[in-house]
C-alpha cells in the first residue's frame, strides 16, 4: 500500500473529436485536500467522473486507495463519496428520504442508514427541513443536502466537483468549514474549483489543469509566489492613455505592467507600496486612472502567469463533452 | 466494524454482506423511491388516474353511440378491454419521462458512483411502473363496472386478462425506458414518446373494430401489439376464440422485451 489515497497516471479520455483529458498525472496523499483548478472545459469533471467509476478512461491508469477504478470499480464505490456539479438529489423525496435512500444503496443496513441520515441533517443544519420534499429547498440547502449525501457511507475519499459554485458567501464559508472538519477526521478530499481563492484556502496541493493537461502542480503558497500577492488594475479612459501609462510604469518601477485594451495590470508582493508609487507617477504625468482595483490574484492571473494566455472557458453546451479550449487571443502590451 | 468484502473500508461504517440479494434489495429501494413520486407529484397522479377515467367517460358516453362494434355485445364491453391496454401505453410514458428526469438532474450519476447493483435503476423503474399499473388497472376495472361493463366469462378468465394487461404494460416500460435514456431530457422524452404511442393506440382495435378502418391500414391495425393484446383481453372477458390472440400478444411481449431490455441496459451503462 502507498500513502497516496489517489494515484492518477497518464489518464486520457476523448469524446469523439474532443480531447477531454490528454494524459494527466497527479497523486493525492491520504488525509489531504487536493484541488484541481481550471476553467470550464479543462477536464476537471471528466477526471472526477473517471475516478468515481462513472466513466471509463481511454488510456492511463487511476487508483483509489490502491484499487484500480476500472478493474475494481465495485470495490472503489464502497470507499468514495461524490457531490457532482449539479445537486444530484431527488426533488420529490424529503431530505431525510434522500439520505436514507443513498445509505441503503451504499449497502448500509437500514437502521444505520436511518441514524446516519439524522446525523447528517443535524450536521448540515437541515434538521428542520428534513421532512419537506427537497424541491422546496433553496439552492444552498440543495447543495448542502447533496454534499451530505456524498458523506452518508462515511467514505474515506470524497470527490467534490465545484462544491461552492452558485452558493452565497454564508453557505460557501459553512461548506469550507465542513471540508476542513472532514480532513481533520482523516478523510481525503479531491475538489475542483474555478476559484484560486477556494483552492488556496482549502487545498494542500493544487494541480492547475488546462486543455486536459496538468500545467502546474504545487502548493498554493508556491503557486502564488510566482504571481505576487496583490494585483493592481488601472482602468484608463482610453487605450492610448493606457499605453502611455504602461510605458511609464515599466520604465520607472520595478514591476512588469501588462496592458489589455484600456486596462493596465501590475502584480506585486508589496501591494500598498507599489500602489502609492503607481498613483504618484501617474498623477505627475496627468494620467490619473478612471477606475482602480486592488485585489488578490485570481485563477485568471494564474493562467496568465503559467501559460501566457487568459483562461477562457469554452462555452460548451454539454458539461460532459467539454474539451480543449479553442483559439485564444490576447492583446497585452 | 464488520465488512464483508474489502479490507479497506471506512472506519465506523457497517455494511450488509454483498449477497446475491443485492440486486433485489437495490431494485426495491429504487422502486420505492419512484413510487413516492407518484404520490407527491400532482401531474403524475392526474396522468395515471384521472386521464384514463376521462377516456372511459368520453368513449362510453360521447363517441360510443357512433361506434358499431361486435353485434350482440354492448359497446361498453368492447371498450373497457381496450381502455385497459390504452391506459398502460399512456402510463408507460412515465418511464421515459422519469428516467430522462433522473438523467438530467445528475441523480443517475450519483447512483453510478454508489456500490449498488447495476441493474437496480432500470429494474426499480420498471417495477415501480408495474406497481402503478396494478393500481391503475384496478381503478379502471372499478370505473368500468360502474359504467356498465360486465364480464361474460368467469373470474379466472378476467384475472388472466388483467395479468396479460400488466405483462404488456411491463413490456412497454422497457421500450419507453429506452426512449427516456436515449433522449435524456424530460420534455423531449414526452415529445418523443407521443409519435411512438399515438399510432399504436389509435390505429388499433382498442376503441373501434379494425374492420371499420381503411383497407391499407387494416393489416397494421390487425396485427400490432396493442390490437392483439386488446383483442386477447376482450376474448378473455367476452368469450369466443381466445388462444390465437393470447399467443400473439405474449409473443409480442417476449419479442419486445428481448429487443428492448438489452438496449435499455446497454444505454444505461453508457449514460452519464
Amino acid at each position: 500500500m502507498t500513502d497516496n489515497a489517489i494515484v492518477v497516471q497518464g489518464l486520457a479520455k476523448r469524446f469523439g473529436e474532443v480531447v477531454a483529458l490528454d494524459g494527466i498525472d497527479f497523486q493525492v496523499p491520504a488525509g489531504s485536500v487536493f484541488g484541481l483548478l481550471g476553467p470550464n472545459g479543462a477536464g476537471k469533471t471528466t477526471a472526477i467522473r473517471i475516478l468515481t467509476t462513472i466513466l471509463r478512461p481511454d488510456g492511463g491508469h487511476a487508483e483509489v486507495l490502491g484499487l484500480d477504478v476500472v478493474r475494481h470499480a465495485d470495490e472503489v464505490r464502497y470507499l468514495i463519496g461524490l457531490a457532482g456539479q449539479y445537486a444530484a438529489i431527488d426533488p420529490n423525496l424529503t431530505g431525510r428520504e434522500n439520505l436514507r435512500l443513498t445509505g441503503r444503496l451504499a449497502q448500509m443496513p437500514t437502521a444505520d442508514a436511518r441514524t446516519r441520515a439524522d446525523e447528517l441533517l443535524e450536521r448540515f443544519q437541515l434538521s428542520d427541513a428534513g421532512d419537506r420534499p427537497a424541491r422546496t429547498y433553496s439552492g444552498g440547502m440543495r447543495r448542502r443536502l447533496d454534499v451530505a449525501a456524498a458523506l452518508v457511507q462515511r467514505p474515506p475519499v470524497v470527490f467534490l466537483d465545484e462544491p461552492t459554485t452558485g452558493l452565497d458567501i454564508y453557505s460557501r464559508n459553512a461548506l469550507w468549514e465542513m471540508i476542513r472538519e472532514l480532513v481533520a477526521e482523516g478523510t481525503t478530499v479531491l475538489l475542483t474549483t474555478q476559484y484560486l481563492e477556494e483552492a488556496d484556502r482549502l487545498a494542500h496541493r493544487i494541480a492547475v489543469v488546462d486543455g486536459g493537461r496538468v500545467i502546474a502542480n504545487d502548493t498554493p503558497a508556491a503557486l502564488k509566489a510566482q504571481l505576487g500577492s496583490t494585483v493592481i488594475e488601472l482602468g484608463m479612459s482610453e487605450d492610448a492613455r493606457a499605453a502611455r501609462a504602461g510605458e511609464l510604469l515599466a520604465q520607472r518601477l520595478d514591476a512588469n505592467p501588462e496592458r489589455d485594451g484600456a486596462t493596465v495590470r501590475l502584480t506585486s508582493d508589496d501591494g500598498s507600496r507599489l500602489l502609492m508609487d503607481v498613483l504618484r507617477l501617474l498623477d505627475d504625468q496627468d494620467l490619473a486612472p478612471a477606475t482602480l482595483a486592488v485585489r488578490e490574484p485570481s485563477m485568471d492571473d494564474v493562467f496568465l502567469a503559467l501559460t501566457g494566455h487568459r483562461a477562457e472557458a469554452e462555452t460548451a453546451a454539454n458539461g460532459a463533452r467539454r474539451g480543449r479550449r479553442g483559439a485564444r487571443a490576447r492583446g497585452a502590451a | 466494524m464488520t465488512t464483508a468484502t474489502t479490507t479497506t473500508v471506512a472506519p465506523g461504517t457497517r455494511r450488509v454482506a454483498r449477497s446475491p440479494l443485492r440486486p433485489v434489495r437495490d431494485a426495491l429501494a429504487v422502486a420505492g423511491r419512484n413510487l413516492i413520486a407518484y404520490r407527491r407529484v400532482p401531474q403524475l397522479v392526474v396522468f395515471s388516474t384521472i386521464q384514463p377515467v376521462i377516456f372511459v367517460v368520453l368513449f362510453r358516453y360521447v363517441f360510443g353511440g357512433a361506434v358499431r362494434s361486435i353485434p350482440g355485445v354492448p359497446y361498453v364491453d368492447y371498450l373497457i378491454p381496450g381502455i385497459f391496454v390504452q391506459t398502460t401505453v399512456f402510463g408507460a410514458i412515465g418511464s421515459a419521462v422519469g428516467l430522462a428526469t433522473d438523467m438530467k438532474s445528475g441523480l443517475l450519476e450519483r447512483f453510478r458512483s454508489l456500490p449498488m447493483a447495476r441493474s437496480a435503476v432500470l429494474a426499480g423503474r420498471t417495477l415501480a411502473d408495474l406497481a402503478r399499473n396494478v393500481f391503475v388497472v384496478a381503478l379502471m376495472a372499478a370505473v368500468g363496472f360502474a359504467v356498465g361493463f360486465r364480464v361474460h366469462t368467469g373470474a379466472l378468465a378476467f384475472f388472466v386478462a388483467m395479468g396479460l394487461v400488466l405483462l404488456f404494460g411491463y413490456t412497454l416500460s422497457w421500450v419507453f425506458a429506452t426512449v427516456g435514456l436515449a433522449v435524456g431530457d424530460p420534455e423531449t422524452a414526452q415529445a418523443a414518446a407521443f409519435p411512438v404511442m399515438a399510432p399504436l393506440v389509435f390505429a388499433s382495435s382498442a376503441f373501434v373494430p379494425v374492420a371499420s378502418m381503411p383497407g391499407w391500414l387494416q393489416p397494421f391495425a390487425e396485427h400490432q401489439p396493442v390490437s392483439v393484446t386488446a383483442s386477447a383481453v376482450r376474448a378473455l372477458v367476452i368469450g369466443g376464440p381466445t388462444t390465437s390472440y393470447l399467443v400473439q400478444s405474449v409473443a409480442w411481449c417476449a419479442a419486445i422485451l428481448l429487443v428492448f431490455a438489452p438496449i435499455a441496459v446497454q444505454r444505461y451503462r453508457r449514460t452519464v
